[in-house]
């Protein structure tokens, strides 16, 4: 079967003689790589590679003529991020927590990250703005300053962190369930989630909330995790989904303490096949020294507590926070070999691939470069066999691998990690490679109807490390595992358009001094600040 | 005449965005709400520029074309084998990401001005981490405000009047009625001390006695300013508390709260020249406060200790955080020197003193950093934009500076620029030219082009892009 490419976009058929052919016989043809979920720029980032020179010593990229040099490990720089993602086949990825205040910072990191299509989301769950308006009950308000917000920062998706969590952080506190009260604001996170998922189905937004949990990383947080996603159980349509749970890996905990730890990815997977308005990423950990970075400041502080590393916090006005700690996944260690054993569960046990799909919540979980790894273990019993050999006793007892003899296919691992990702992302032009496509395309060198991954999965793995071809817009960009033609990637933002535009009067001019420490003509990003912006229209119901 | 507002003031890290300007016929003829550090620059920036570029021949500067200027500095980092690319906190992040490339196409090395300021706060935070915010947080929240070793009256004007003690947050109220109130108790004070001085004919209130406790009002629940310094500035004039530390004890005192916070006793009469029971009393403030924070200037960087000192003083913060919410940040002095590092680890991975001899970004300071450099006489050309290194750098690092072939690229007539031999006078960042720049706390804000800049004057960015781009030339011509 052939695949005609014109003009960046998958069409009908080309005229053969002029046409430059790709040779993809006995290889893997799949759309280029979707991620959902990769912290790869911004404030938080950067923050990241300053405080982890260490990191960078032992990973660099030499300067050639092509491509300009970098370093960086779990943390790379941007330019190696972008070539790092296209060797592997990846052409789109989503950068998913950025402070609104410092959105500016992200744009120009992903300006100087090339080769891949990008959207950053903006961090929405604890602004002042929002807390206040659902308080009140003014969705419509709310939902009008949020497409304000969205198109002001150049943003993709509502990110919720740590509902109400990260305001009470403010002052050093944190909230402990879905229905503690956030101080001084007299709102649960409850209503903050409900509220935000209300007010995206009102703007007709692409994406789901993308929502990170309250008391992520904590033994028993299951329940918590289950309790985020049955709180918006009735406001689903038909078998649409309404909530994206991120990293869920890291909110599956089981037990009452890291004594008792163990594995709740059961109950997650029990949920998720009986609901269709939840999809999933994984947030695997693999095992490497890597550095942990969210907007969950309290989370973050908990970690420092908890190994002694070094800590960064970065608290934002009247927005949200940020943490930062290296950590070092060790296989011998219960908890982390448990977390392993997690991701590879909940992946596993949800029976349909487009609810769940493949993220190292990177660098949160193990650098980007690992996935072919996590590919290898998704599709064969052996290679996760093979590690279990080699983790920790006590968790190997109690882990549920064993029992679990899913072995995914390649058409699966297509899903999990583009066809899924772009469906959920509401990327109609990704993801797939009928006609109207975008020319994204990745060519792996395997024969899938030779090479069993199941047995084989080291052949495997190696292909999803090198593309043979990577095809962005049309252009070659990657030939085997090789950059071979620098290209710049979109930005994709939503220009939401509403009936009443939010009105900016001097009452709001007023609001504005006084919330923030910047005017409010230097907050919004003009389009033209970004390199190659890509607005997507929403028309929104208010 | 038009008023342009919302304009960001190219000074200092306060980075001030709240600037009104009276634009009449392409001159600046008003500035509102700036300081007087802001005002004199809108008002006078072009008092001192060139206006021509520069290329020495025989001995002396002659004006030349632009293409004339950058032919010769294009050659004099092509034939450079170890060159050296210095400055840029006073310029936009835009010109920093051509100047990385630029050093990465030349195999140079590229500094900035945190190498002679912040330098060791960078190198402690990559020991330690940093607690640390944005300023709106601290307006919003702070009620106990430490400036350690830095003087912001002077130097940050409205530092204090837009993120701290005199500006109105939603959970912490403004303090100024109650500075103005003490300020004139302070002055009746004054004139009734000279008036007795006058009527006795000597000074009664001469030697004041060492106090052994701080004020009560350090124990209120309201907003609280406590400045350490080595002299009585006019911000710790300002201070509901100021300690007088002794110089280069910074380190010594910083440790003694490190150990009071966590309820340890010390064995000593006084640290630093501290009585101990004060330091107890402002431990115990400092536990007992609702969100504080801990501003470092130069002061904690560059006297004896350097790194380590700053090693304690985020190590304070981040320990408080045990008891209380902590924060800490540096008073950085450039308006873009924030930028100037974001961009450089961006991109390279590391904020500063970054050598690309290898092909690969390289990073040691005191190797890599431009003055080590330069007293071990290492490099062989120079290109210096929006930084002064001839009249602040070392005096043997300056020497070996303008000893070899030396570009500079700045809008005013300096002492690095005179005795450079290619001299492109630039535009003003922020009054001629648009750009991007980083506040102190990383938020990043535009700046903007109020007036149309001389046509011969091109922005930092459009030189360096040129001279890029005719050094890939005279390479694709050698090959």
């Amino acid at each position: 079967m052939d695949i005609a490419i014109k003009d960046g976009k998958i069409v009908e058929k080309v005229g053969e003689k002029k046409a430059e052919v790709v040779d993809a016989s006995g290889m893997i043809v799949m759309p280029g790589g979707v991620d959902i979920h990769c912290h790869i720029a911004g404030a938080e980032v950067n923050s990241g590679r300053l405080l982890r020179p260490e990191d960078h010593f032992k990973d660099v990229e030499v300067k050639t003529a092509l491509t300009r040099s970098g370093v960086g490990y779990s943390i790379p720089s941007t330019f190696t991020t972008g070539y790092r993602y296209s060797r592997m086949g990846y052409t789109t990825v989503m950068n998913p927590s950025m402070p609104p205040l410092e959105a500016r910072h992200t744009h120009e990191e992903l300006d100087d990250t090339p080769m891949v299509d990008k959207a950053t989301y903006p961090l929405l769950g604890d602004w002042w703005f929002v807390l206040e308006h659902l308080r009140d009950g003014l969705i419509e308000e709310c939902a009008a300053h949020i497409a304000w917000m969205m198109t002001a920062t150049k943003g993709y998706a509502i990110k919720i962190v740590n509902p109400g969590g990260l305001e009470a952080w403010g002052f050093g506190r944190n909230v402990n369930s879905l229905d503690d009260s956030v101080p001084y604001f007299n709102i649960t996170p409850r209503e903050i989630i409900r509220g935000l998922c209300k007010v995206n189905k009102l703007l007709n937004l692409p994406h789901t909330i993308h929502v990170h949990t309250n008391n992520l990383g904590k033994p028993g947080n299951y329940v918590t995790a289950l309790e985020t996603m049955k709180c918006v159980e009735d406001l689903a349509e038909e078998n649409r989904p309404a909530i994206h749970v991120t990293h869920v890996q890291f909110c599956a905990f089981k037990g009452s303490d890291w004594q008792t730890m163990s594995s709740g990815a059961e109950e997650i997977a029990k949920y998720v096949n009986h609901h269709n308005h939840v999809t999933l990423d994984m947030g695997q950990v693999i095992f490497t020294d890597t550095t942990t970075m969210t907007a969950d400041g309290p989370f973050q502080y908990g970690l420092y507590n908890l190994t002694g590393n070094k800590w960064v916090n970065h608290d934002v006005e009247t927005e949200t926070t940020a943490g930062i700690v290296p950590f070092r996944y060790k296989r011998k260690s219960a908890v982390h070999a448990t977390q392993w054993s997690i991701g590879l569960e909940l992946a596993l046990l949800i029976k349909d691939p487009w609810k769940i799909y493949m993220t190292t919540d990177h660098p949160n979980g193990g650098p980007f470069t690992a996935y072919p790894n996590i590919i290898a273990w998704l599709m064969s019993q052996v290679a996760r066999k093979k590690t279990m050999s080699r983790i920790s006793k006590r968790a190997k007892r109690k882990s549920l691998l064993p029992s679990v003899d899913r072995e995914l296919s390649f058409y699966e691992i297509a899903i999990v990690t583009r066809a899924g990702q772009a469906k959920a992302l509401g990327l109609t032009q990704k993801g797939h490679l009928g006609v109207g496509a975008d020319a994204d395309v990745a060519i792996y060198d395997v024969n899938p109807e030779q090479v069993d991954p199941s047995k084989k999965y080291r052949t495997a793995r190696k292909a999803f490390k090198r593309a043979a071809y990577t095809i962005k817009g049309g252009e070659i960009v990657v030939k085997d595992g090789q950059i071979v033609r620098p290209v710049f990637g979109k930005t994709f933002w939503l220009d939401v358009k509403t009936s009443l535009p939010m009105e900016i009067n001097d009452d709001l001019k007023r609001k504005f001094r006084e919330y923030w420490t910047v005017e409010y003509e230097n907050y919004p990003i003009p389009d033209r600040f970004l390199h190659v912006p890509a607005p997507i229209p929403v028309k929104a119901e208010v | 005449m038009t008023v342009i507002t919302g304009v960001t003031c190219p000074v200092c890290g306060t980075f001030c965005d709240d600037i009104e300007l009276v634009v009449k016929d392409n001159v600046i003829t008003d500035v509102r709400n700036a300081c007087a550090m802001g005002a004199a620059k809108f008002l006078n920036y072009a008092t001192h520029r060139g206006l021509k570029p520069l290329v020495r021949k025989n001995g002396e500067l002659v004006e030349a074309s632009i293409d004339e200027a950058v032919k010769k500095a294009a050659e004099i980092l092509a034939d450079a084998s170890y060159p050296i690319l210095y400055g840029w906190s006073s310029t936009s992040c835009e010109a920093t990401r051509v100047g990385l490339e630029l050093a990465e196409e030349v195999g140079g090395v590229i500094d900035n001005t945190s190498t002679v300021c912040h330098g060791p706060s960078i190198l402690s935070i990559h020991d330690v981490g940093i607690s640390s915010c944005t300023l709106g947080q601290l307006r919003h929240r702070a009620d106990l405000v430490f400036y350690w070793a830095s003087n912001p009256w002077d130097a940050h004007p409205r530092h204090i009047e837009r993120y701290t003690m005199f500006s109105e947050g939603r959970f912490q109220k403004s303090t100024w009625r109650s500075y103005v109130s003490r300020l004139r108790g302070f002055m009746s004070r004054k004139r009734l001390q000279r008036a007795a001085n006058l009527v006795l004919r000597r000074d009664i209130f001469a030697a004041p006695e060492v106090k052994r406790r701080i004020p009560y009002s350090m124990f209120q629940k309201k907003r609280k300013m406590v400045v350490v310094d080595v002299r009585k500035t006019r911000t710790a004039e300002a201070a509901d508390y100021f300690i007088q530390v002794e110089p280069n004890k910074d380190y010594e005192l910083l440790q003694a709260f490190r150990r009071l916070i966590r309820d340890g006793e010390l064995d000593v009469d006084e640290v630093a020249g501290v009585p101990v029971e004060i330091l107890e009393e402002v431990a115990d403030v400092m536990v007992g406060c609702e969100l504080g924070v801990l501003f470092f200037g130069v002061g904690l960087t560059m006297s004896e200790g350097k790194l380590r000192n700053i090693d304690a003083a985020l190590s304070l913060t981040r320990d408080l955080n045990l008891r209380t919410k902590f924060l800490i940040m540096p008073m950085r002095g450039h308006y873009n020197v924030t930028g100037a590092n974001v961009v450089f680890t961006w991109q390279t991975g590391y904020p500063y003193a970054v050598d690309f001899s290898q092909g690969y970004p390289r990073y040691n300071p005191g190797e890599t950093s431009v003055v080590d450099i330069l007293n071990r006489d290492e490099a062989d050309a120079g290109l210096i934009i929006a930084s002064d290194p001839v009249a602040h750098f070392p005096r043997k690092a300056a020497q070996n500076l303008v000893k070899n072939p030396l570009i500079a690229i700045d809008p005013e007539i300096t002492p690095t620029t005179l005795m450079a031999d290619v001299v492109f006078p630039s535009t003003f960042v922020g009054i001629e030219t648009e750009g991007t720049a980083y506040r102190m706390d990383h938020v990043p804000l535009p700046l903007k082009k109020i007036v149309e800049p001389p046509k011969t004057c091109l922005p930092d960015a459009e030189i360096l892009q040129r001279i890029l781009h005719k050094i890939r030339k005279l390479r694709r011509n050698v090959n």
